[in-house]
Protein backbone atom coordinates (compact mmCIF):
# COMPACT_ATOMS: atom_id res chain seq x y z
CA UNK A 1 0.00 0.00 0.00
CA UNK A 2 1.74 3.16 -1.51
CA UNK A 3 1.52 6.35 1.25
CA UNK A 4 3.39 9.63 2.00
CA UNK A 5 5.22 11.13 4.91
CA UNK A 6 5.45 15.15 4.84
CA UNK A 7 7.55 16.56 6.47
CA UNK A 8 7.24 19.86 8.13
CA UNK A 9 9.69 22.63 9.48
CA UNK A 10 8.55 25.15 11.89
CA UNK A 11 9.56 27.91 13.60
CA UNK A 12 9.96 25.70 16.56
CA UNK A 13 9.83 22.25 15.43
CA UNK A 14 9.94 19.74 12.78
CA UNK A 15 6.91 17.94 12.64
CA UNK A 16 5.84 14.49 10.58
CA UNK A 17 2.31 13.96 8.84
CA UNK A 18 1.83 10.55 7.29
CA UNK A 19 -0.91 8.49 5.61
CA UNK A 20 -1.66 6.05 3.16
CA UNK A 21 -2.51 6.44 -0.39
CA UNK A 22 -5.95 8.38 0.02
CA UNK A 23 -4.32 10.73 2.00
CA UNK A 24 -7.24 11.56 4.17
CA UNK A 25 -6.56 10.20 7.54
CA UNK A 26 -3.53 11.27 8.86
CA UNK A 27 -0.54 10.85 11.70
CA UNK A 28 1.08 13.64 13.12
CA UNK A 29 4.53 13.34 14.97
CA UNK A 30 6.50 15.64 16.89
CA UNK A 31 7.22 18.53 17.77
CA UNK A 32 11.02 17.01 17.35
CA UNK A 33 14.11 19.37 18.35
CA UNK A 34 10.93 21.39 20.11
CA UNK A 35 11.85 24.93 20.22
CA UNK A 36 14.10 24.91 17.50
CA UNK A 37 13.91 26.51 14.46
CA UNK A 38 13.61 23.93 11.35
CA UNK A 39 13.93 25.66 8.18
CA UNK A 40 14.17 22.88 6.13
CA UNK A 41 13.40 18.71 6.24
CA UNK A 42 14.03 16.75 3.30
CA UNK A 43 14.60 13.28 2.31
CA UNK A 44 16.71 11.23 0.01
CA UNK A 45 15.22 10.41 -3.26
CA UNK A 46 17.10 7.05 -3.25
CA UNK A 47 16.53 6.10 0.27
CA UNK A 48 13.27 7.95 2.06
CA UNK A 49 14.23 6.25 5.16
CA UNK A 50 17.43 8.86 5.07
CA UNK A 51 16.35 12.56 6.33
CA UNK A 52 18.24 15.55 6.64
CA UNK A 53 17.11 19.15 9.19
CA UNK A 54 18.39 21.87 9.40
CA UNK A 55 18.04 23.11 12.94
CA UNK A 56 18.89 26.23 13.72
CA UNK A 57 18.80 28.97 17.17
CA UNK A 58 19.45 32.89 17.71
CA UNK A 59 21.11 31.15 21.10
CA UNK A 60 23.04 28.23 19.61
CA UNK A 61 23.69 28.55 15.84
CA UNK A 62 22.95 26.12 13.58
CA UNK A 63 23.37 21.69 13.47
CA UNK A 64 22.41 19.27 11.15
CA UNK A 65 20.54 16.37 12.11
CA UNK A 66 20.22 12.47 10.29
CA UNK A 67 17.60 9.99 10.26
CA UNK A 68 17.95 6.47 9.13
CA UNK A 69 14.41 5.34 10.20
CA UNK A 70 12.31 8.06 8.15
CA UNK A 71 12.81 10.67 11.43
CA UNK A 72 11.51 8.17 14.32
CA UNK A 73 15.22 8.65 15.51
CA UNK A 74 17.77 11.50 14.60
CA UNK A 75 21.78 12.04 15.34
CA UNK A 76 23.25 15.28 14.82
CA UNK A 77 25.94 15.05 12.02
CA UNK A 78 28.58 17.93 10.81
CA UNK A 79 27.70 21.80 11.49
CA UNK A 80 30.82 23.01 10.68
CA UNK A 81 30.15 25.58 7.52
CA UNK A 82 33.54 26.82 7.03
CA UNK A 83 33.77 29.86 4.31
CA UNK A 84 36.50 28.65 1.53
CA UNK A 85 39.28 30.37 1.81
CA UNK A 86 39.17 34.59 2.92
CA UNK A 87 35.34 35.01 2.28
CA UNK A 88 35.42 38.16 1.12
CA UNK A 89 32.66 40.75 1.20
CA UNK A 90 29.42 41.00 -0.25
CA UNK A 91 26.97 44.66 -0.67
CA UNK A 92 25.31 45.72 3.11
CA UNK A 93 22.00 46.62 2.70
CA UNK A 94 23.79 50.50 2.99
CA UNK A 95 25.87 49.90 0.07
CA UNK A 96 29.06 48.93 2.12
CA UNK A 97 30.98 46.31 1.57
CA UNK A 98 30.23 43.59 4.69
CA UNK A 99 31.90 40.52 5.13
CA UNK A 100 30.40 37.15 4.19
CA UNK A 101 29.54 35.20 7.54
CA UNK A 102 27.47 32.14 8.14
CA UNK A 103 24.35 32.39 10.19
CA UNK A 104 22.23 29.31 8.78
CA UNK A 105 21.12 26.61 6.06
CA UNK A 106 17.90 27.47 4.59
CA UNK A 107 17.31 24.40 2.30
CA UNK A 108 19.09 20.77 2.01
CA UNK A 109 19.20 19.08 -1.34
CA UNK A 110 19.68 15.40 -1.18
CA UNK A 111 21.87 13.44 -4.18
CA UNK A 112 19.80 11.85 -6.48
CA UNK A 113 21.65 9.03 -6.74
CA UNK A 114 23.69 8.67 -3.23
CA UNK A 115 21.76 8.80 0.20
CA UNK A 116 24.98 10.65 1.49
CA UNK A 117 25.59 13.62 -0.98
CA UNK A 118 23.72 16.35 0.15
CA UNK A 119 23.90 20.21 -0.84
CA UNK A 120 23.44 22.90 1.74
CA UNK A 121 22.05 26.36 0.52
CA UNK A 122 23.06 28.82 3.62
CA UNK A 123 23.08 32.12 4.75
CA UNK A 124 25.06 34.32 3.79
CA UNK A 125 24.47 33.03 0.28
CA UNK A 126 26.82 30.02 -0.04
CA UNK A 127 26.44 26.08 -1.46
CA UNK A 128 27.92 23.35 0.40
CA UNK A 129 28.43 19.59 -0.49
CA UNK A 130 28.60 16.76 2.05
CA UNK A 131 29.29 13.33 0.49
CA UNK A 132 29.83 11.56 3.94
CA UNK A 133 26.27 11.78 5.15
CA UNK A 134 26.51 15.00 6.78
CA UNK A 135 29.73 14.22 8.97
CA UNK A 136 31.88 17.01 7.14
CA UNK A 137 30.57 20.27 4.45
CA UNK A 138 33.08 21.42 2.10
CA UNK A 139 31.76 24.58 0.47
CA UNK A 140 31.56 24.83 -3.23
CA UNK A 141 33.30 27.79 -3.42
CA UNK A 142 33.36 28.38 -7.55
CA UNK A 143 29.82 29.86 -6.86
CA UNK A 144 30.42 33.09 -4.72
CA UNK A 145 34.01 33.40 -6.66
CA UNK A 146 32.00 33.73 -9.92
CA UNK A 147 33.07 37.55 -9.84
CA UNK A 148 29.65 39.12 -8.71
CA UNK A 149 29.59 37.80 -5.49
CA UNK A 150 31.16 41.74 -4.39
CA UNK A 151 27.68 42.89 -5.61
CA UNK A 152 24.98 40.22 -3.92
CA UNK A 153 23.39 41.84 -1.47
CA UNK A 154 20.54 40.48 1.28
CA UNK A 155 16.82 40.73 0.65
CA UNK A 156 14.72 41.46 3.85
CA UNK A 157 15.28 37.73 5.05
CA UNK A 158 18.93 37.90 4.60
CA UNK A 159 21.28 36.70 1.96
CA UNK A 160 19.93 33.41 1.59
CA UNK A 161 20.63 30.45 -1.03
CA UNK A 162 17.20 29.04 -0.34
CA UNK A 163 16.84 27.21 -4.03
CA UNK A 164 18.33 24.25 -5.21
CA UNK A 165 17.63 21.85 -8.33
CA UNK A 166 20.00 19.06 -9.45
CA UNK A 167 19.18 18.06 -13.56
CA UNK A 168 17.61 14.86 -13.40
CA UNK A 169 19.09 13.55 -17.06
CA UNK A 170 22.54 15.37 -16.43
CA UNK A 171 23.54 15.61 -12.73
CA UNK A 172 26.41 18.01 -13.63
CA UNK A 173 23.73 20.67 -14.23
CA UNK A 174 22.29 22.33 -10.98
CA UNK A 175 20.39 25.63 -10.63
CA UNK A 176 20.34 27.73 -7.22
CA UNK A 177 18.86 30.64 -6.47
CA UNK A 178 19.82 33.67 -4.50
CA UNK A 179 17.60 36.29 -2.02
CA UNK A 180 18.70 39.12 -3.21
CA UNK A 181 21.28 38.10 -6.01
CA UNK A 182 19.36 36.01 -8.68
CA UNK A 183 19.74 32.81 -10.28
CA UNK A 184 22.62 30.82 -11.39
CA UNK A 185 23.63 27.84 -13.47
CA UNK A 186 26.41 25.02 -13.22
CA UNK A 187 27.14 22.49 -16.07
CA UNK A 188 30.40 20.85 -14.39
CA UNK A 189 28.81 19.53 -10.94
CA UNK A 190 29.32 23.09 -9.19
CA UNK A 191 32.48 24.31 -10.01
CA UNK A 192 31.88 26.86 -12.09
CA UNK A 193 28.48 29.29 -12.17
CA UNK A 194 27.09 31.66 -14.97
CA UNK A 195 24.32 33.52 -13.59
CA UNK A 196 20.65 33.41 -15.70
CA UNK A 197 19.14 36.44 -15.19
CA UNK A 198 18.47 37.86 -18.76
CA UNK A 199 14.47 38.39 -18.73
CA UNK A 200 14.20 39.57 -15.01
CA UNK A 201 12.73 43.23 -14.75
CA UNK A 202 13.25 44.39 -11.28
CA UNK A 203 12.03 47.24 -9.75
CA UNK A 204 14.74 50.41 -9.25
CA UNK A 205 16.81 48.38 -10.56
CA UNK A 206 17.92 50.96 -13.35
CA UNK A 207 19.68 48.76 -15.63
CA UNK A 208 17.25 46.05 -17.55
CA UNK A 209 20.28 43.66 -18.41
CA UNK A 210 21.63 43.65 -14.81
CA UNK A 211 23.20 40.21 -14.33
CA UNK A 212 22.74 40.12 -10.34
CA UNK A 213 20.67 42.14 -7.99
CA UNK A 214 17.13 40.16 -8.77
CA UNK A 215 15.26 39.00 -5.41
CA UNK A 216 13.99 35.05 -6.92
CA UNK A 217 12.28 33.75 -4.21
CA UNK A 218 11.93 30.34 -5.77
CA UNK A 219 12.67 28.08 -8.65
CA UNK A 220 10.64 24.66 -9.53
CA UNK A 221 11.55 22.40 -12.53
CA UNK A 222 9.69 19.35 -13.58
CA UNK A 223 12.06 16.16 -14.22
CA UNK A 224 10.76 15.73 -17.37
CA UNK A 225 11.81 19.01 -18.81
CA UNK A 226 14.83 19.97 -16.84
CA UNK A 227 15.02 23.18 -19.09
CA UNK A 228 12.19 24.88 -18.75
CA UNK A 229 12.39 26.36 -15.07
CA UNK A 230 9.42 27.99 -13.31
CA UNK A 231 10.03 31.38 -10.80
CA UNK A 232 8.10 33.20 -8.37
CA UNK A 233 10.20 35.74 -8.41
CA UNK A 234 9.81 39.25 -5.64
CA UNK A 235 7.02 40.40 -7.96
CA UNK A 236 5.94 38.74 -11.12
CA UNK A 237 5.79 34.92 -12.33
CA UNK A 238 8.51 33.98 -14.78
CA UNK A 239 9.23 31.06 -16.69
CA UNK A 240 12.70 30.03 -19.16
CA UNK A 241 12.32 26.96 -21.69
CA UNK A 242 16.31 27.46 -22.62
CA UNK A 243 17.58 26.59 -18.53
CA UNK A 244 17.68 29.59 -17.78
CA UNK A 245 19.29 31.49 -20.16
CA UNK A 246 16.40 33.83 -20.87
CA UNK A 247 13.52 34.34 -18.85
CA UNK A 248 9.55 36.14 -19.57
CA UNK A 249 6.52 36.84 -17.72
CA UNK A 250 3.81 34.14 -17.06
CA UNK A 251 2.09 36.27 -14.46
CA UNK A 252 -1.06 36.65 -16.58
CA UNK A 253 -4.41 36.69 -14.58
CA UNK A 254 -2.95 36.57 -11.54
CA UNK A 255 -4.53 38.97 -8.96
CA UNK A 256 -0.72 39.84 -7.60
CA UNK A 257 2.26 38.23 -8.92
CA UNK A 258 4.09 38.59 -5.43
CA UNK A 259 4.24 35.59 -3.79
CA UNK A 260 6.95 33.44 -2.16
CA UNK A 261 6.44 29.70 -3.43
CA UNK A 262 5.89 27.72 -6.88
CA UNK A 263 5.61 23.73 -7.87
CA UNK A 264 4.90 21.65 -10.35
CA UNK A 265 2.12 19.09 -10.99
CA UNK A 266 4.45 15.80 -10.48
CA UNK A 267 2.47 13.96 -13.77
CA UNK A 268 1.29 17.45 -15.61
CA UNK A 269 4.80 19.63 -16.54
CA UNK A 270 2.54 22.39 -17.60
CA UNK A 271 0.20 22.54 -14.44
CA UNK A 272 2.13 24.96 -11.96
CA UNK A 273 1.00 26.07 -8.65
CA UNK A 274 1.50 29.73 -6.78
CA UNK A 275 -0.13 31.33 -3.67
CA UNK A 276 -0.41 35.12 -4.28
CA UNK A 277 0.64 37.63 -1.77
CA UNK A 278 -0.25 40.83 -1.46
CA UNK A 279 2.33 42.75 -1.65
CA UNK A 280 5.96 43.23 -0.68
CA UNK A 281 4.84 45.43 2.27
CA UNK A 282 1.71 43.08 3.23
CA UNK A 283 2.87 39.55 3.57
CA UNK A 284 -0.73 37.92 3.47
CA UNK A 285 -3.30 36.56 0.95
CA UNK A 286 -5.27 39.35 -0.60
CA UNK A 287 -8.47 39.96 0.59
CA UNK A 288 -8.06 37.54 3.17
CA UNK A 289 -9.08 35.15 0.61
CA UNK A 290 -6.57 31.97 0.60
CA UNK A 291 -6.12 31.02 -3.07
CA UNK A 292 -3.76 28.85 -4.59
CA UNK A 293 -3.43 29.31 -8.35
CA UNK A 294 -2.92 26.99 -11.03
CA UNK A 295 -2.28 27.25 -14.84
CA UNK A 296 -2.75 24.43 -16.90
CA UNK A 297 -0.72 25.86 -19.90
CA UNK A 298 2.56 26.56 -18.26
CA UNK A 299 1.85 30.52 -16.90
CA UNK A 300 -0.24 33.37 -17.96
CA UNK A 301 -3.78 31.63 -17.81
CA UNK A 302 -4.91 31.01 -14.60
CA UNK A 303 -7.30 29.91 -11.73
CA UNK A 304 -8.38 29.66 -8.01
CA UNK A 305 -8.11 27.21 -6.37
CA UNK A 306 -10.33 27.80 -3.18
CA UNK A 307 -12.33 24.46 -2.46
CA UNK A 308 -11.60 23.79 1.49
CA UNK A 309 -9.44 27.01 2.08
CA UNK A 310 -10.78 29.77 4.11
CA UNK A 311 -12.68 32.28 2.12
CA UNK A 312 -12.77 35.34 4.59
CA UNK A 313 -10.56 36.76 7.51
CA UNK A 314 -7.16 34.90 6.45
CA UNK A 315 -4.05 36.83 6.40
CA UNK A 316 -1.20 34.16 6.28
CA UNK A 317 1.73 33.91 4.44
CA UNK A 318 3.06 30.75 2.66
CA UNK A 319 7.06 30.86 2.82
CA UNK A 320 8.55 30.03 -0.75
CA UNK A 321 10.06 26.41 1.09
CA UNK A 322 6.34 25.54 2.02
CA UNK A 323 5.16 23.97 -0.98
CA UNK A 324 4.93 20.59 -2.19
CA UNK A 325 3.93 17.79 -4.03
CA UNK A 326 3.83 13.86 -4.30
CA UNK A 327 3.94 11.90 -6.87
CA UNK A 328 0.75 9.03 -6.29
CA UNK A 329 -2.06 9.35 -9.03
CA UNK A 330 -3.87 11.71 -8.57
CA UNK A 331 -1.30 14.06 -7.63
CA UNK A 332 -1.39 15.69 -3.88
CA UNK A 333 -0.13 18.95 -3.38
CA UNK A 334 0.52 20.56 0.54
CA UNK A 335 1.60 23.73 1.78
CA UNK A 336 2.32 25.10 5.24
CA UNK A 337 0.86 28.70 6.57
CA UNK A 338 2.96 31.11 8.78
CA UNK A 339 -0.38 30.84 10.64
CA UNK A 340 0.49 26.55 11.34
CA UNK A 341 -2.02 25.18 8.85
CA UNK A 342 -1.07 22.54 6.59
CA UNK A 343 -3.54 22.13 3.94
CA UNK A 344 -3.25 18.75 1.69
CA UNK A 345 -5.18 18.27 -1.65
CA UNK A 346 -5.69 14.64 -2.88
CA UNK A 347 -6.91 15.93 -6.34
CA UNK A 348 -4.44 18.16 -8.30
CA UNK A 349 -5.63 21.05 -6.14
CA UNK A 350 -9.09 20.82 -7.16
CA UNK A 351 -10.44 20.25 -3.22
CA UNK A 352 -8.45 21.04 0.09
CA UNK A 353 -8.25 20.02 4.03
CA UNK A 354 -6.28 20.96 6.82
CA UNK A 355 -3.75 18.05 8.26
CA UNK A 356 -2.70 20.05 10.63
CA UNK A 357 -4.06 23.39 11.96
CA UNK A 358 -2.15 24.93 15.23
CA UNK A 359 1.19 24.32 14.37
CA UNK A 360 4.09 27.08 14.76
CA UNK A 361 4.62 28.79 11.89
CA UNK A 362 5.87 26.78 8.59
CA UNK A 363 8.64 27.23 7.07
CA UNK A 364 8.84 24.47 4.66
CA UNK A 365 7.40 21.50 3.54
CA UNK A 366 8.16 18.53 1.40
CA UNK A 367 6.34 14.88 0.96
CA UNK A 368 7.83 12.03 0.34
CA UNK A 369 5.61 9.27 -1.78
CA UNK A 370 6.37 6.18 -0.37
CA UNK A 371 6.24 2.70 -1.55
CA UNK B 1 35.91 17.80 38.65
CA UNK B 2 34.31 20.41 37.55
CA UNK B 3 30.06 20.55 37.12
CA UNK B 4 28.54 22.45 34.21
CA UNK B 5 25.32 23.21 34.08
CA UNK B 6 23.77 23.04 30.33
CA UNK B 7 20.61 24.85 29.04
CA UNK B 8 17.81 22.83 28.40
CA UNK B 9 18.17 23.27 24.59
CA UNK B 10 21.74 21.61 25.02
CA UNK B 11 21.34 19.04 27.62
CA UNK B 12 18.66 17.29 25.13
CA UNK B 13 20.88 17.68 22.53
CA UNK B 14 24.09 16.09 24.65
CA UNK B 15 21.30 13.74 26.30
CA UNK B 16 22.72 14.61 29.27
CA UNK B 17 21.14 15.74 32.61
CA UNK B 18 21.12 18.99 34.95
CA UNK B 19 24.76 19.03 35.26
CA UNK B 20 27.64 17.69 33.52
CA UNK B 21 31.52 16.81 35.70
CA UNK B 22 34.68 17.68 33.71
CA UNK B 23 37.90 16.61 34.34
CA UNK B 24 39.74 20.29 33.58
CA UNK B 25 43.47 20.26 34.21
CA UNK B 26 44.56 22.96 36.18
CA UNK B 27 44.01 26.55 35.85
CA UNK B 28 40.76 25.98 34.96
CA UNK B 29 39.24 28.57 32.50
CA UNK B 30 36.20 28.90 30.56
CA UNK B 31 37.92 28.57 27.63
CA UNK B 32 39.20 25.15 28.59
CA UNK B 33 35.86 23.88 30.06
CA UNK B 34 34.87 24.46 27.13
CA UNK B 35 37.33 22.73 25.44
CA UNK B 36 37.08 19.59 27.43
CA UNK B 37 33.36 20.14 27.01
CA UNK B 38 33.44 20.10 23.33
CA UNK B 39 35.45 16.93 23.10
CA UNK B 40 33.51 15.29 25.49
CA UNK B 41 30.43 15.58 23.63
CA UNK B 42 31.16 16.94 20.21
CA UNK B 43 27.39 17.51 19.06
CA UNK B 44 27.87 21.02 21.18
CA UNK B 45 30.73 21.93 19.14
CA UNK B 46 29.61 25.66 17.35
CA UNK B 47 26.68 26.14 20.08
CA UNK B 48 28.30 27.48 22.35
CA UNK B 49 31.16 29.48 20.91
CA UNK B 50 31.85 29.67 17.13
CA UNK B 51 33.75 27.30 15.63
CA UNK B 52 36.58 29.72 14.21
CA UNK B 53 36.94 32.58 16.45
CA UNK B 54 35.92 30.76 19.42
CA UNK B 55 34.15 33.84 20.31
CA UNK B 56 30.91 33.22 23.47
CA UNK B 57 27.84 33.08 21.07
CA UNK B 58 26.34 36.48 21.35
CA UNK B 59 23.54 35.31 23.14
CA UNK B 60 24.75 32.94 25.25
CA UNK B 61 25.63 33.98 28.65
CA UNK B 62 28.48 32.53 31.55
CA UNK B 63 27.48 32.91 35.19
CA UNK B 64 29.23 31.17 38.31
CA UNK B 65 29.02 32.25 42.14
CA UNK B 66 26.67 35.29 41.22
CA UNK B 67 28.92 36.72 38.62
CA UNK B 68 28.15 37.47 34.98
CA UNK B 69 31.90 36.02 33.17
CA UNK B 70 30.53 36.24 29.90
CA UNK B 71 32.42 39.07 29.55
CA UNK B 72 36.03 38.36 31.23
CA UNK B 73 38.66 36.90 28.89
CA UNK B 74 38.19 33.42 27.98
CA UNK B 75 41.63 32.66 29.58
CA UNK B 76 41.08 34.00 32.84
CA UNK B 77 40.45 31.67 35.77
CA UNK B 78 37.64 30.91 36.96
CA UNK B 79 36.58 31.38 40.56
CA UNK B 80 37.83 28.93 42.57
CA UNK B 81 34.91 27.54 44.16
CA UNK B 82 34.42 26.85 40.06
CA UNK B 83 37.66 25.31 39.65
CA UNK B 84 37.03 22.80 42.77
CA UNK B 85 33.54 21.92 42.08
CA UNK B 86 31.59 23.29 44.87
CA UNK B 87 30.04 25.51 42.34
CA UNK B 88 28.62 25.00 39.16
CA UNK B 89 29.59 26.92 35.80
CA UNK B 90 26.30 27.75 34.27
CA UNK B 91 25.86 28.14 30.84
CA UNK B 92 22.71 30.02 30.07
CA UNK B 93 21.12 30.55 26.76
CA UNK B 94 18.58 32.95 26.97
CA UNK B 95 18.20 35.72 29.31
CA UNK B 96 15.98 38.46 27.23
CA UNK B 97 14.40 37.69 24.06
CA UNK B 98 11.65 35.72 22.23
Amino acid sequence: MSGVRVLVGTRKGAFTLTSDGKRKKWDVSGPHFAGWELYHVKGSPVDPDRLYASQSSGWFGQLIQRSNDGGKTWEPVGNKFAYDGIPGTHQWYDGTPHPWEFKRVWHLEPSLTDPDTVYAGVEDAALFKTTDGGQSWEELSGLRGHGSGPKWAPGAGGMCLHTILIDPSNHDRMYIAISAAGAFRTDDGGATWKPINQGLRSQYIPDPNAEVGHCVHRIAMHPSKPNTLFMQKHWDVMRSDDAGDSWHEVSGNLPTDFGFPIDVHAHEPETIYVVPIKSDSEHYVPDGKLRVYRSRSGGNEWEALTKGLPQQDCYVNVLRDAMAVDSLDSCGIYFGTTGGQVYASADSGDSWAPIVRDLPAVLSVEVQTLA
Amino acid sequence: MIRVALPEHLRNLAKVGTEVELDVPPPVTPAKILDVLESRYPMLGGTIRDYGTLRRRAFVRFFACGEDLSHEPADLPVPDAVANGTEPFLVVGATAGG
